[in-house]
């Protein structure tokens, strides 16, 4: 097979420094050697392909943006990029670090105790220690503020009561930030999986996400001890929506990846394959407009993100922002999968090509993190004042 | 131990090479350029040195200015410094590529010189030779094991149908051949760190050319591949093209 190229069609590298491009080309070729080969056998047993963990760590991928305790201290434009590569691969790669990174890691280490950040930041780090976050309930998904896990307090720690579900490395996870209701409103904990009253049971027979791990929580009077509360989370579900600007930031790279696999695999095949009189398929009007829609979308996917990339790196990036650069990118991701996936035919539905692992992948990736419609109403609030939500 | 590592920047070996306008070099449009695979090798094994026993990996590179993207790869690997001889002309001959190497090396203190044992772009394999020879130090090539001992280190080398151990006295220059050492991927961390080691640019002092390129040329291209026929029927007529025809047989 060709090696895969990303795409650049005006000078997006020459935005880019030195070591960005690093970055970049060392992720990329990690990705080229130990995920491209393994992802689709994954992807159709439902696995995650688990060395990944202890490889993603040894490359400095997990905690590749944290500060002290071993991370990488690298910008928010480096870990774009880290993402961008890794979601080129596939989906579910890109889900598990952007879940240790973003929803595990980032909170930990924004809103946990010192002892909770001495004793998991450096275990998440080193691939010790694998962790999810527990958001979303079965009835409460683009509404988290519904949620009906309870956490009551008792005289030496607290007792959690409820079920959390679609978490993405549930039931391979040694730590748990898990979302629930106490007297004085929303406030995060960090659970050990282990505990009593504790279990991760998994959501097999996907049809998206499918080398990553999705997990019902279901706490029964599970007892954990006082420290287990993260300190900082007293500002409720802000502490929640906080963590997912991480994340959703990370996604709008992995999207572009996604694209750009997509557009490369696409644009192969039809230079390569002919119908009618010997023509290349790429020499049809209407195959050359797909191309050049998914090549202009490319590009301002790429451009937009950078500059929210930028800003963010000088804390000038707002909730709105993110916003913006997930919804466009994911609805992008998805449109280019399905165009590709068209413009390979019958060769188009098998497993020997990757368009249909990105289309069905992004049935999920435009879904959690905000679904594609609360992203409109986040930024319709945003523009006009006047909440739509309800 | 300090060592001094040779690093050539050479065309991805999956680029589809174009021959310039010109005729003389190779047409670098849209060519990815990478580190030569050979060295990548004698990079890792330096690092494996170095973290076995310490010392100090130095880069030496005689190429365009892009290729300090290439020495920060090899910082970002372990090694500890570079230092890029400047240079712009295509396709420099072998003993004046030498000349300006040996130039450079004698401002730095190595026990140990490794190199790929060739550049895959003009597969020459010649420029370690000649500067081990101006440097007055013993040359071990294509070796694929070493071990270290005091003052000296024993090479292995596959050669014909044996391996061989060779014996040198340090300072020794080793070219390194595949299966010695599997490079390591560079680690965010290790870019991270390469940010900061120094690398030292200056004009290459390369001599007068003893070489010159008159003209280079593409293979010609691949015949179209014939279709003999379809399942066992086509046997015979199959046997007969390779032995015939393409004489293979
Ligand atoms: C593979 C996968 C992994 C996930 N991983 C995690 C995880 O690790 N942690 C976690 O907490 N969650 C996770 N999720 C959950 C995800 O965040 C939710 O699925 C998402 O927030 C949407 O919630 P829902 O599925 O309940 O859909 P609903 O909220 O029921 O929405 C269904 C549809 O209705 C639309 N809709 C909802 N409200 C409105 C409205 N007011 N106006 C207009 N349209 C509306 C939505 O846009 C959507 O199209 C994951 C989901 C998936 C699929």
């Amino acid at each position: 097979m060709k090696k895969f190229q990303g795409a650049d069609f005006c000078g997006f590298d020459t935005l880019l420094s030195e070591e960005e491009v690093m970055v970049r080309d060392s992720i990329r070729e990690w990705v080229d050697a130990e995920v491209i080969p393994v992802v689709d056998k994954h992807f159709q047993e439902d696995t995650f392909h688990m060395p990944w963990k202890d490889q993603l760590a040894e490359i400095g991928v997990l905690g590749a943006g944290l500060t002290g305790h071993g991370g990488g201290g690298m910008s928010s434009v480096c870990t774009g990029l880290i993402y961008q590569e890794l979601e080129r691969g596939d989906s579910g790669i890109r889900s598990f670090a952007s879940v240790i990174n973003g929803l595990v890691i980032y909170p930990i280490n924004e809103y946990g105790s010192e002892e909770q950040k001495e004793k998991w930041l450096p275990r998440l780090v080193n691939g010790e220690a694998i962790g999810c976050y527990g958001l979303t309930e079965p009835d409460f998904g683009s509404n988290p503020g519904g949620m009906l896990t309870r956490a009551e307090k008792t005289a030496d720690g607290w007792v959690l009561n409820g079920t959390k579900r679609w978490i993405t490395n549930g039931s391979i996870s040694d730590i748990a930030v898990v979302f629930a209701k106490t007297k004085e409103g929303i406030r995060a904990f960090l659970v050990e999986t282990d505990r009593e009253g504790f279990t991760a049971p998994l959501i097999k027979e996907k049809w998206s996400l499918r080398a990553s791990v999705t997990s019902e929580i279901i706490m029964e009077d599970c007892v954990v001890p006082e420290g287990s509360l993260m300190p900082g989370s007293d500002l409720g579900l802000k502490t929640a929506l906080s963590c997912l600007n991480q994340a959703r930031y990370g996604i709008a790279w992995g999207a572009i990846g996604s694209m750009m696999a997509c557009y490369d695999e696409g644009l192969n095949y039809v230079m390569a394959r002919t119908q009618f009189k010997g023509k290349p398929l790429a020499g049809h009007q209407l195959v050359q407009k797909k191309l050049s829609n998914i090549l202009t979308e490319i590009t301002k996917a790429q451009f937009m993100t950078l500059q929210v990339g930028r800003l963010k790196d000088q804390g000038l990036a707002n909730y709105a922002h993110i916003s913006m650069i997930k919804r466009n990118n994911c609805y992008w991701a998805l449109r280019i999968a399905r165009m590709v996936r068209d413009m390979l035919g019958a060769s188009g539905i098998t497993h020997e090509y990757q368009a249909g692992r990105h289309m069905l992948n992004f049935e999920s990736v435009k879904t959690y993190e905000g679904a594609h419609d609360i992203h409109h109403l986040i930024l319709g609030d945003y523009i006009t004042g006047i909440p739509a939500y309800e | 131990m300090n060592i001094l590592v040779l690093l050539k920047r050479v065309p991805d070996t999956a680029a589809k090479i174009k021959v310039a306008a010109d005729g003389m070099a190779i047409d670098p449009a849209g060519v990815e350029f990478v580190i030569n695979p050979y060295d990548e090798i004698a990079i890792e094994q330096a690092i494996q040195l170095k973290e076995a026993g310490g010392g100090k990996i130095t880069v030496l590179c005689l190429g365009p200015k892009a290729a300090t993207k290439d020495i920060r790869t090899a910082l970002a690997m372990g090694a500890d410094e570079g230092i890029l001889l400047v240079d712009d002309t295509a396709g420099r001959d072998a003993v004046a590529t030498a000349d300006a190497l040996a130039a450079a090396a004698g401002d730095v203190e190595f026990d140990l010189v490794l190199a790929g044992w060739k550049s895959v772009d003009t597969d020459d394999g010649s420029v370690t030779h000649f500067l081990a020879a101006k440097l007055g130090i013993p040359c071990v090539t294509l070796i694929t094991k070493l071990e270290l001992g005091d003052g000296q280190v024993a090479a292995h080398r596959e050669v014909e149908g044996v391996t061989e151990v060779v014996e040198v006295k340090l300072p020794a220059m080793l070219t390194v051949q595949k299966g010695l050492v599997e490079p390591r991927y560079t680690s965010l961390k290790g870019i991270m760190m390469a940010k900061r080691k120094k690398i030292d640019e200056r004009a290459a002092e390369a001599g007068e050319p003893k070489i010159r390129i008159r003209t280079m040329t593409p293979p010609p291209p691949r015949p179209e591949g014939r279709i003999v026929g379809e399942g066992a029927d086509a046997v015979p007529a199959l046997m007969q093209a390779l032995s015939d025809e393409q004489k293979l047989l």
